[in-house]
């Protein structure tokens, strides 16, 4: 049993870390894990997409189309490009926040978060929305976006991993001066899903 | 992390010197043997490919273990002297990673190292995952000093930048120098390559032999119709497979081929499929195979259309291939959008630009506003300052390679003299390959403007050190190598260094310059956001705003959008640089304070 996560977002938002976080979750439990991830040119405010794969016998670091079991989106419009990824009746948690590009701003190509939002209602069975916004302010840091999404994600029951697992791991690999901080973001994602 | 097990394979084999030049996907090699050296190891960023490997050859002489670490086009700035290394060998085991890009997802170039490997008739390991990148260390250490030659490692990024569970295990095992025995061999002569080069041609097939027998090349499976396959695309031909049972060989070394072991699998084959990423070299090798033995198997792949010639392969991509090869199950609804029948909505297009506070930024905007009106050509080169070609900057005409972009200029001064030639430089870049071409515009009596971009630190890569910061991987401060200085010793005088975040002062400065007959500079100094602490963040008195968006229009700061017909700066994103302030007509951008 292989359980595919995908990750996506735009550069600097974390999702690196938050990849990590699940990795080592993944490991703790004795799981092989594989993961891969879009470093370099494209994380300067691209797309960036983080694979995450864990469980028994796993070839390729990537996950292959149709076979997600779980999309967390950091940003509406790249939790949609994602969505070939997601097999059928496999979970979606997305932040409420859009994350406008320049190329918007500029009036090349619009870019409507309520036409995301709409898409995502109609084609995904289970739709979670985070107010990460909110929880950022409440833990005092724009930082832990991608910790509360992760809460979230737990709650959502489709990531196989369990809130202390997580918690776990975090206090493994984040900066003990921020281990508070991303424990409470992380409470607070997982309430958010939880009244969903 | 695959580069970390590449470090770590170095690590366990006893490296004892390790140097290379940053390049995604390659960079974090380094850095985890820099992170992870228990004080035996000697570091160093090189100030460029050729210089690494050249120090990694001294070393190698003097037989230590030696890893050079780089990027596929890397290779290209160490080919001259890898290509003369190849015939005169070394003493120490030498492990050359050149990591490729297919995509190509962060780089100039598709080419493959595996050519390489063939034009240098040196041996190379392709690696399937980052565990086999770590195994294959050691044995290409072992290699390497075994026939006396330098070995390349050609991970793709896939493989650099995957990540697997796994554990190091064991001691590392010391590797002790004999020190440099004087010898002629050291000395390339045309006799002596001679006498070499002949002897290459009669190690290569044996070691082809002796690679058939190799662990990681591999033959499975059975059937008349055949795959083969090799790095990473031979992981997607495994999870595209499943269970079904079809004859697979993989090929870990694709230079020198392992004939024998190919000649096995295409025994009662009468068709393979070859599934490999950028060019056909496995399946040039079988086609030749199948030639020199007369065997009647078609072989199938990129020269056949069977297989895409660019770009990455994956998964799906593989799946689909098999599926009209063996006919692998390939459900119809996988190419279907989720969620048919209702339309896609348009999705936002976000091509990598300069961050928010990026001094590149001020820098691009200055020049722009004092070239406004006038005929000018701006170079660019390798590094985040290549971005500025986006919109709205639009200030990078030209890009080709490193330190490309002042030697072009020139180029493009000598035909159209009547425009004015800029070129602009990262300090990184100066010092790996800029400098060679100020001296030959100085020399050859040009008149450029070279605009150098200080950020002081190598950023697009990860913010690695270089000798303008004076740190080095060993952790010891040296000499700062000063920019101004070296383009005083050229002859290029008079060159301001400035602060491009004031933009009046910075495009002034240009207009100077750009008027100075003969080759003139301007260093715009300023560190990376990244590394610099960011000043407390501009935001909008919507009182004053008038909604013109000529703060997003003239910059295209990715922390300015708009709300409700008004500018709004995201304070997670905003590094307090100014010039948005400093371009508003209506003075309502405020707070911050001016650097």
């Amino acid at each position: 049993m292989t359980m595919n996560c995908i990750l996506s977002g735009v550069g600097g938002q974390g999702t690196i870390l938050a990849s990590k976080l699940l990795s080592q979750a993944a490991m703790n439990k004795g799981l092989s894990v594989r993961t891969a991830e879009t470093i370099g040119m494209a994380q300067r405010g691209g797309c960036v997409v983080s694979h995450v794969r864990f469980g028994e016998e796993i070839h390729s670091p990537m996950v292959p189309g149709h076979s997600a079991d779980i999309i967390i989106g950091f940003e509406p419009a790249e939790a949609v490009r994602c969505l070939p990824y997601l097999k059928k009746d496999g979970v979606v948690v997305v932040s409420k926040k859009a994350v406008i590009p320049v190329t918007a701003s500029l009036g090349k190509g619009s870019y409507e978060p309520s036409d995301m939002f709409d898409y995502l209602k109609k084609n995904v069975k289970t739709l979670v929305i985070v107010d990460g916004e909110k929880i950022c302010a409440q833990c005092g840091s724009s930082k832990v976006l991608n910790v509360a999404l992760l809460g979230a994600a737990c709650a959502s029951g489709a990531l196989g991993l369990t809130l202390e697992e997580i918690k776990t791991a975090i206090s493994e690999r984040v900066a003990p001066q921020f281990v508070e901080m991303n424990n409470k973001a992380l409470a607070a994602g997982a309430a958010a899903a939880e009244k969903q | 992390m695959g580069n970390e097990a590449i470090a770590w394979g170095a690590i366990q084999a006893g490296v004892n010197l390790v140097c290379g030049y940053p390049g995604t996907p390659s960079t974090e090699i380094l850095e985890t043997a820099a992170k992870n050296n228990d004080g035996s190891i000697y570091v160093e960023w090189s100030i460029n490919e050729k210089a690494a490997l050249e120090v990694a050859a001294g070393a190698s002489y003097a037989g230590a273990r030696t890893l050079v670490t780089m990027k596929q086009v890397g290779l290209n700035i160490a080919s001259d002297p890898l290509m003369s290394l190849a015939y005169v060998g070394v003493k120490g085991g030498m492990v050359v990673v050149s990591a490729d890009d297919p995509g190509p997802i962060s780089s100039q170039t598709e080419q493959d190292t595996r050519h390489f490997a063939q034009f240098a008739k040196l041996p190379v390991f392709d690696p399937s995952s980052p565990e086999e990148a770590y195994a294959m260390m050691a044995d290409a250490f072992a290699l390497s000093e075994k026939y006396g030659t330098p070995v390349l490692l050609r991970p793709t990024t896939r493989i650099c930048h995957g990540c697997a569970s796994m554990e190091i295990a064991g001691e590392k095992t010391p590797h002790i120098t004999e020190g440099f025995i004087k010898d002629p061999k050291w000395t390339i002569f045309p006799k002596l390559s001679y006498k070499r080069h002949l002897e290459i041609e009669e190690r290569n097939p044996a070691l082809g032999r002796e690679l058939s027998a190799y662990r990681y090349n591999t033959v499975s499976g059975g059937g008349s119709k055949g795959i083969a396959t090799g790095g990473i695309s031979y992981q997607y031909t495994r999870e595209s497979l499943g269970g079904i049972d079809v004859k697979l060989l993989k090929i870990a070394t694709p230079h020198p081929f392992p004939e024998k072991l190919a000649l096995e699998f295409l025994e009662g084959l009468t068709e393979v499929m070859v599934i490999e990423e950028l060019d056909p070299v496995i399946e040039r090798e079988l086609i030749y195979i199948c030639g020199k033995y007369h065997l009647p198997v078609q072989i199938k792949g990129k020269l056949t259309g069977d297989v895409q010639n660019a770009g990455e392969n994956s998964v799906e991509s593989v799946r689909k291939i098999l599926h009209k090869y063996v006919g692998i199950p390939y459900p119809a609804d996988c190419d279907a959008v989720p969620g048919d029948g209702y339309a896609l909505p348009v999705l936002p297009v976000r091509p990598p630009v300069l961050c928010a506070g990026c001094p590149h930024r001020a820098s691009f905007y200055a020049v722009k506003e004092a070239m406004q009106g006038q005929k000018a050509v701006f170079s660019g080169d390798i590094g985040c300052y290549t971005l500025g070609n986006a919109q709205p900057l639009e200030m990078v005409d030209t890009c080709l390679c490193m330190g490309a972009g002042i030697t072009i200029a020139q180029g493009l001064h000598h035909i159209e003299p009547g425009a004015k030639h800029f070129a602009f430089i990262g300090d990184s870049t100066f010092f790996a390959s800029g400098i060679t071409g100020c001296i030959n515009a100085v020399y050859n009596d040009t008149d450029i403007t070279i605009i150098i971009l200080d950020n002081g630190t190598t950023a697009m890569t990860g913010h690695q050190p270089h000798p303008g910061t004076g740190k080095t991987m060993m952790g010891s401060i040296s000499e700062k190598v000063s920019i101004p200085a070296i383009l005083e010793a050229i002859g290029i005088r008079d060159v301001p260094v400035l602060n491009p975040m004031h933009l009046e002062e910075a495009s002034e400065a240009v207009k100077k310059a750009s008027q100075h007959k003969g080759v003139s500079a301007i260093i715009f100094k300023y560190p990376c956001i990244a590394v610099a602490r960011p000043l407390p963040a501009y935001t909008i008195n919507t009182d004053e705003c008038t909604g013109c968006k000529i703060c997003i229009k003239k910059l295209g700061c990715p922390a300015i959008s708009t709300i409700d017909k008004k500018a709004f700066i995201e304070p997670s994103l905003c590094c307090g640089c100014s010039i948005c302030a400093q371009v508003c007509p209506q003075q309502a951008i405020i707070g911050g304070k001016r650097s």
